[in-house]
């Protein structure tokens, strides 16, 4: 699929990161206190950090992966949108205000808070600097993505434009900045996220995409007798049954000279074909679209429905409908989905993506995705451990812990948990009406779904791809920020002040934060580079596997267990870190990525977090019940006191 | 060792209340949350059925977000309403 660049596009990019540096420089002069630098001084308005919280989480997880999943698997995207905002009833009950009243700088600082223990000044950083990486690769790939559509660049080049931004926008300001930052594209986020939604409404349903003026692609069907006789004899077979197409259910066929691959579907009087989308991989790593280049656009988009059914009635069209009777007419009707075959073609891989029709009320509810249907014991122990790993994981990342600290009281970190609440409950509603408008408008890009959200903005001309495209590069820079600032308050708070008792000056924390930002943002371009072409969301579903098991366990152990002691605290997180990410390690989705047959993977399941976190907490109260001469003798600083 | 609040926090009396309720708040939606997870894992045809015109997969989801901001509505104002009454 191939974009052309729209000068609008372009400009509105540069006056965007115009005006954050611009800020940044601005806010500059509130950062000479560590105060200023690492928490905004703690004196941000509670509506802000609200918003700026929302900033901070909608990150290019939850636009661009969230939406693309919704636009190819249905409702299983939106599971995560789901867990993500149940997420956040664990920060808000059980995490804010003791966050708010323990800590200082970083989420060390809160779990350190009664014990001043190296163990867990150490632990807890390296905690935080793992999330915080893990947390940075998708983003800056993410930024590689949308900066080829965006601005016409090589992948490389959009990860050095965010990794540059974003290091120059957190070492001159810090948390100040990035607060800001989050704010308005929090804000432009949800505003313009509501735009497309509204235009999707009142464009309604059609079983014709409108796709900006362009054409949808008539997907051909033809006839064939038993014996593969075609109704139509300008085509000629190249790989009938009896090759490897065969044997998938696909043929090949060639006409004019140009080859192209049909799915088979069995009927009564022989075979109907189903005209299919693919990509050849040359040995040379050279990749064909549809056996043409990729800049002679023949690979085209995809998404409509077969057949529209609205108040029991076959229709053409709806019209503009409201978010229940859309949904309503979705359940109805025939939505025709693209499955995803691998064929060896000689020695060319071939991905082969082929029509699914499928019944709207089966795609909206679970069961695309993930093995939920006739599930083997693994697949339900997948699924519920991935779910776990959503709900326990909000909580317990770092970037989203130390905005508590940039408001000044407990009740303005409860307000602004609520505000985000909301902000981002009513973003993931969106995103089911910007999945699913991506699914039936004709703009999938099959190769990246990833690109779904601009691209259905594009169904409605250049100027909302503009700002939305824009506003996803926005997202990413602001999402980066926050992990930046997180991991750099780690290194500079947690292990040179403190776990290495540097006992730094302020204004030597302040520089020393600043370094610490220009060193993680190098290594944030560097892998942002190294993992090109990697799911987006793949990587976030690690962070939050391992933020749940190394940081959540002990949080809650420590508010609410009063014989919890800091050597409890340190094994949990060690043992948390070390079983989420050994799991990972070894799971069936990464023997994929060494270039293993998956089920040559010593363990069955991807998710690690219902194993890694009742891990994680066994290991605290067993450490906790040996070493109880170490709790300290003041009064315990729990929840409730 | 440099911990603490970044600002300077008045004493909270109301926070031994504020804890126990959020405690309640949680267990509750930690419940409902449950359910809908064996829910789809154990029978996910029935996440298909039609109830008011919606299948019942899409009413979980918005009932659950929309659970979720208002206990959180709920509880901002019961503290609220406890930091008034003991921290005056």
């Amino acid at each position: 699929m191939i974009y052309a660049q729209s000068p609008l596009a372009i400009g509105l990019f540069i006056t965007f990161v115009c005006f954050v540096l611009g800020l940044s420089f601005y806010l500059a002069r509130r950062t000479s206190s560590a105060e200023g630098y690492y928490a905004a001084g703690g004196n941000i308005h509670w509506f802000t950090n609200g918003v700026a919280f929302a900033g901070d989480y909608l990150s290019a997880a939850s636009f661009l992966g969230i939406c693309g999943m919704i636009a190819t698997a249905g409702y299983d995207g939106w599971m995560y949108s789901i867990g993500y905002l149940a997420g956040w009833i664990v920060a808000l009950f059980l995490v804010a205000e003791p966050m708010k009243r323990l800590g200082k700088y970083t989420f060390t600082d809160a779990l350190d808070s009664k014990f001043n223990s190296k163990s867990i000044q150490l632990t807890a950083a390296i905690s935080t600097l793992l999330v915080s990486v893990f947390y940075l690769i998708p983003q800056m790939v993410g930024a590689g993505v949308l900066v080829q559509p965006l601005l016409g660049l090589p992948h490389w080049v959009g990860v050095c434009i965010v990794g540059v931004v974003v290091t120059i926008i957190v070492a001159t300001a810090g948390m100040a900045s990035t607060t800001y930052v989050q704010f308005f594209k929090g804000a432009l986020l949800l505003i313009m996220s509501t735009v497309v939604v509204v235009s999707v409404l009142v464009r309604g349903l059609s079983t014709e995409p409108v796709n900006n003026g362009m054409p949808y692609h008539d997907f051909k069907t033809m006839t064939a007798s038993s014996t593969l006789e075609l109704d139509d004899p300008r085509y000629t077979i190249v790989a009938g049954l009896d090759s490897t197409f065969g044997e998938a259910g696909f043929i090949k066929l060639a006409k004019d000279g140009k080859e192209s691959i049909w799915q088979l579907n069995k009927a009564d009087s022989g075979y109907t074909l189903e005209e299919t989308l693919y990509v050849s991989e040359m040995p040379d790593g050279t990749k064909m679209y549809n056996g043409a280049e990729k800049q002679d656009g023949a690979f085209f988009p995809v998404g409509h429905i077969k057949e529209l059914r609205m108040d029991g009635e076959e229709v053409a069209a709806t019209g503009a409908v409201g978010p229940l009777a859309y949904l309503s007419a979705l359940k109805d009707s025939t939505i025709v989905l693209w499955g995803k075959k691998y064929i060896m073609d000689g020695a060319n891989k071939l991905t082969v993506y082929y029509q699914k029709p499928t019944p709207g009320s089966r795609v909206l509810r679970p069961g695309l995705k993930f093995k939920v249907d006739n599930a083997t014991p693994t697949q339900t122990f997948n699924f519920v451990s991935l779910m776990l790993a959503l709900f326990c994981g909000t909580a317990a990342l770092p970037h989203i812990l130390i905005r508590y600290y940039t408001v000044p009281s407990q009740a303005a970190a409860r307000k602004s948990t609520i505000v985000a609440i909301a902000s981002i409950g009513f973003f993931y509603i969106l995103t089911l009406f910007l999945g699913m408008g991506a699914m039936t408008n004709g703009v999938i890009n099959l190769t990246d779904n990833n690109m779904s959200a601009p691209l259905l903005a594009l169904s409605f001309g250049v100027v909302l791809f503009a700002i939305i495209s824009s506003l996803a590069f926005a997202t990413v820079l602001g999402t980066v920020s926050g992990l930046i600032v997180a991991a750099s308050g780690a290194v500079a708070h947690d292990l040179m002040d403190n776990f290495l008792g540097m006992n730094m000056s302020d204004a030597a924390k302040v520089r020393a934060g600043k370094i610490a930002a220009v060193v993680v943002g190098c290594i944030a371009i560097y892998l942002g580079i190294v993992f090109e072409g990697m799911n987006v969301s793949f990587l976030v579903g690690w962070a939050f596997a391992v933020a749940a098991s190394a940081n959540l366990p002990a949080i809650l152990m420590l508010l609410f267990w009063k014989r919890t002691t800091g050597k409890g605290i340190a094994a949990s997180i060690m043992v948390g870190l070390v079983t989420s990410l050994g799991l990972i390690l070894i799971s069936p989705d990464m023997w994929v990525r060494y270039g293993l047959l998956p089920q040559d993977a010593p363990i069955s399941f991807n998710s690690p977090a219902l194993i890694s976190i009742p891990a994680s907490i066994l290991a605290l109260v067993i450490v906790s019940l040996m070493t109880q001469k170490d709790v300290p003798m003041v009064a315990s600083e729990t929840a409730g006191a | 060792m440099g911990h603490g609040p970044a600002v300077k926090l008045d004493k909270d009396n109301a926070s031994a209340y504020k804890t126990r309720l959020g405690v309640k708040m949680f267990v509750a939606y930690t419940i409902v949350y449950a359910i809908f997870v064996v829910i789809n894992a154990t029978n996910p045809k029935a996440m298909e059925s039609i109830i008011m015109g919606q299948t019942a997969a899409v009413l979980w989801g918005f009932g659950l977000i929309a659970l979720a901001l208002v206990q959180a509505v709920i509880y901002n104002h019961l503290c609220t309403k406890a930091e008034a009454n003991l921290n005056s």
